[in-house]
């Protein structure tokens, strides 16, 4: 028990030492975990339910009842901002996690098994990277149709170039490494030498890029959102409730599109900053 | 120097190819039939047989291939089933607007970017620095269709210094005499003082609200990469000879610093062509952001398939000529 308890006090310490030293990542983490609690707890939160229409209602400024006020249909916006976050972690983390997975399986066959296999699968990279990503994940989302899942097969599919890029470099070098050696020389199989050793070793520098592409990828969905490419209109998506209110922007309904925004703003830079953060510890000549 | 153009000239062409197959693939997964979209609902079984023969859609997947890359080769893009134009010409009708916009995006983003930059660099950990870093967090982390209606109902609703969004003119204004394609400096060649006033009225909040978005990646990169220079041992011993702290800064350090800002350039106007989709159309910005939206909306998939080639061969040969700066640029790249 005391041994616990000091063992606790210790790794708090060693928390609020590192936060102390890292006052902005920490400020990074801060943000995207809070988030995530109110994301969690958005029922208990949500003073409305989010597909709520009250028509008598309708685009009222922000008050007392609806701190964010009300859009176009008399929905609350607070209660569907609350809810957004589960929708909009959800597709950048469901986008990431798709483009990391196949990324990374990508590059880390092509660093491993080089020669032809190596360049192909480099080459077609190359062509996926050739596009401009927003404009590529716009035609994809838009062939595919709008729904959730094609919106994160879109946006994941472009950034696999960079997971796939990334991982083989790292790949290439830590294949000749000594433990990668000493594997083979007491007999370990291609595969376990890929899954034990190499796998986990290259993941750091591909886990600070997937923070950042996090970022990316929610503002991506919510662009395509915006455009009427992502979600279906009575989700509560980020992009859609700012698409909602684009229109009434000329006639000062502000709010509408404001607080969405808003959210957007602050969950990408909590990403970013993490992701900045993480990435000078490994290089710290970067800003 | 013309060998190595040309090689990377052929070099692009396996790309070029890997993007129309992908392109071509993207309208033949399509859910649903292609014929739906060129005939009437109304029309009977034969005429849409007739039709789908006349179209080639009957014909092996290769050979319609082969036949979409033999039009595009010749300059054919198919005709858009929505304006029932050769979809070329309705790119090219567009591109202009969209680049005045994009121009002027990018000139404002160097412009004060790299000042800010270079600031931050020499002056690094002071306010400077970090208001600028700030900027820089901010910039990207904003999306940039929300940064626009912020713009339009401080500008427009609030301040009333802005007209609401009205594409690149409004509509009472005479647009000038066509010289160059953009409204700004078409009006100042032709002297047309109400069409200049418009004009630039109009294409103001746009291009700021991109040029936010284009700068933070653009500060960031030349902070870093003046830093590296500052840093160097040439700059070390430029100091050591007792050079003016200017003359390091500005002849020495940004000289050498200026090539990875060049490239950033380039990858941030990449992403400009995918901003400007959402600007202009928060803007009415009659360009090919509005042009291509209208394609999905519409199912119209040659526009689409067009768009997609024509703004990737933009942004394929914008980095070949990157590469070509920098052997002019740097004699140490060798060709």
């Amino acid at each position: 028990m005391a041994v616990a308890s000091q063992r606790i006090r210790e790794n708090s310490r060693s928390l609020y030492l590192w936060c102390r030293r890292n006052p902005v990542t920490a400020l990074g983490f801060a943000i995207i975990l809070g988030l995530g609690i109110l994301g969690v707890l958005a029922p208990l939160l949500a003073p409305y339910d989010p597909y709520a229409l009250n028509p008598a209602e309708r685009m009222r400024p922000p008050s007392w009842e609806h701190p964010f006020g009300t859009g176009i249909f008399g929905e609350d916006i607070f209660s569907r901002v609350l809810y957004g976050i589960r929708i909009d972690f959800g597709i950048g983390l469901g986008a990431v996690a798709f483009g990391l997975v196949v990324g990374s399986t990508v590059g880390v066959l092509a660093g491993y098994y080089g020669g032809r296999l190596d360049e192909i699968l480099m080459r077609l990279m190359d062509i996926v990277a050739a596009f401009p990503g927003f404009i590529l994940a716009m035609a994809i989302a838009g062939v595919l149709g709008p729904s959730i899942p094609n919106l994160i097969i879109a946006i994941a599919f472009v950034n696999v170039p960079v997971y796939a890029r990334l991982s083989r470099s790292r790949f290439l070098v830590i294949r000749s490494s000594l433990y990668a050696m000493a594997a083979r020389g007491v007999g370990a199989s291609d595969m376990r030498i890929l899954a034990w050793h190499l796998l986990p070793n290259s993941l750091a520098p591909i886990f600070v890029q997937s923070t950042l592409q996090c970022g990316w990828a929610i503002l991506d969905a919510a662009g395509l959102s915006f455009i009427g490419l992502g979600v279906h209109l009575p989700t509560p998506e980020w992009g859609v409730m700012i698409g909602l209110g684009a229109p009434r922007i000329i006639s000062g309904q502000w709010w509408i599109s404001f607080f969405p925004g808003l959210a957007i703003a602050i969950t990408v830079m909590g990403f970013n900053l993490i992701g900045d953060g993480l990435q000078d510890l490994l290089d710290p000549k970067r800003w | 120097m013309i060998a190595f153009v040309a090689r990377r000239l052929l070099l692009l062409i396996p790309v070029l190819l890997g993007v129309t197959v992908v392109t071509f693939t993207l309208t033949r997964i399509i859910p649903g039939n292609p014929i739906d979209l060129m005939v009437s609902p109304l029309a009977d079984a034969e005429t849409r047989a007739r039709i789908a023969e006349n179209a080639g859609l009957n014909d092996p997947l290769w050979e319609q291939y082969a036949r979409y890359i033999w039009g595009v080769a010749n300059g054919d893009f198919g005709d858009s089933f929505v304006t029932s134009q050769p979809v070329l010409d309705d790119l090219t009708s567009r591109f202009m607007p969209t680049f005045e916009l994009t121009l002027f995006a990018m000139l404002l983003a160097i412009i004060l970017a790299v000042p800010l930059g270079i600031a931050s660099a020499v002056w690094r950990g002071t306010w400077i620095d970090h208001v600028s870093r700030l900027l820089a967090v901010f910039g990207v982390a904003m999306p940039v269709f929300w940064v626009s209606l912020v713009a339009i109902y401080v500008f427009f609703f609030l301040l009333h210094w802005l007209p609401a969004p009205q594409g690149r003119i409004s509509v009472i204004v005479a647009p000038p005499d066509a010289i160059t394609g953009l409204f700004v400096v078409d009006s100042l060649l032709t002297g047309n003082w109400p069409a200049l006033r418009s004009s630039f009225q109009s294409i103001l909040m746009p291009a700021c609200v991109l040029a936010f978005a284009a700068m933070a990646p653009l500060a960031r990169m030349t902070r870093s990469s003046m830093i590296e220079a500052l840093e160097s041992d040439y700059t070390r011993a430029a100091r050591a000879m007792g050079l003016p702290e200017r003359s390091v800064v500005f002849r020495h350090a940004l000289r050498n610093a200026v090539l990875p800002v060049i490239t950033m350039i380039a990858i941030v106007y990449g992403y400009l062509l995918g901003g400007v989709v959402l600007v202009e159309n928060v803007f009415a910005w009659p360009g090919l952001g509005r042009y291509v939206y209208n394609a999905i909306a519409s199912s119209d998939y040659p526009a689409l398939q067009g768009f997609i080639l024509y703004s990737t061969t933009v942004y394929v040969l914008l980095f070949l000529f990157v590469d070509i700066l920098y052997v002019l640029l740097d004699p140490r790249v060798r060709i």
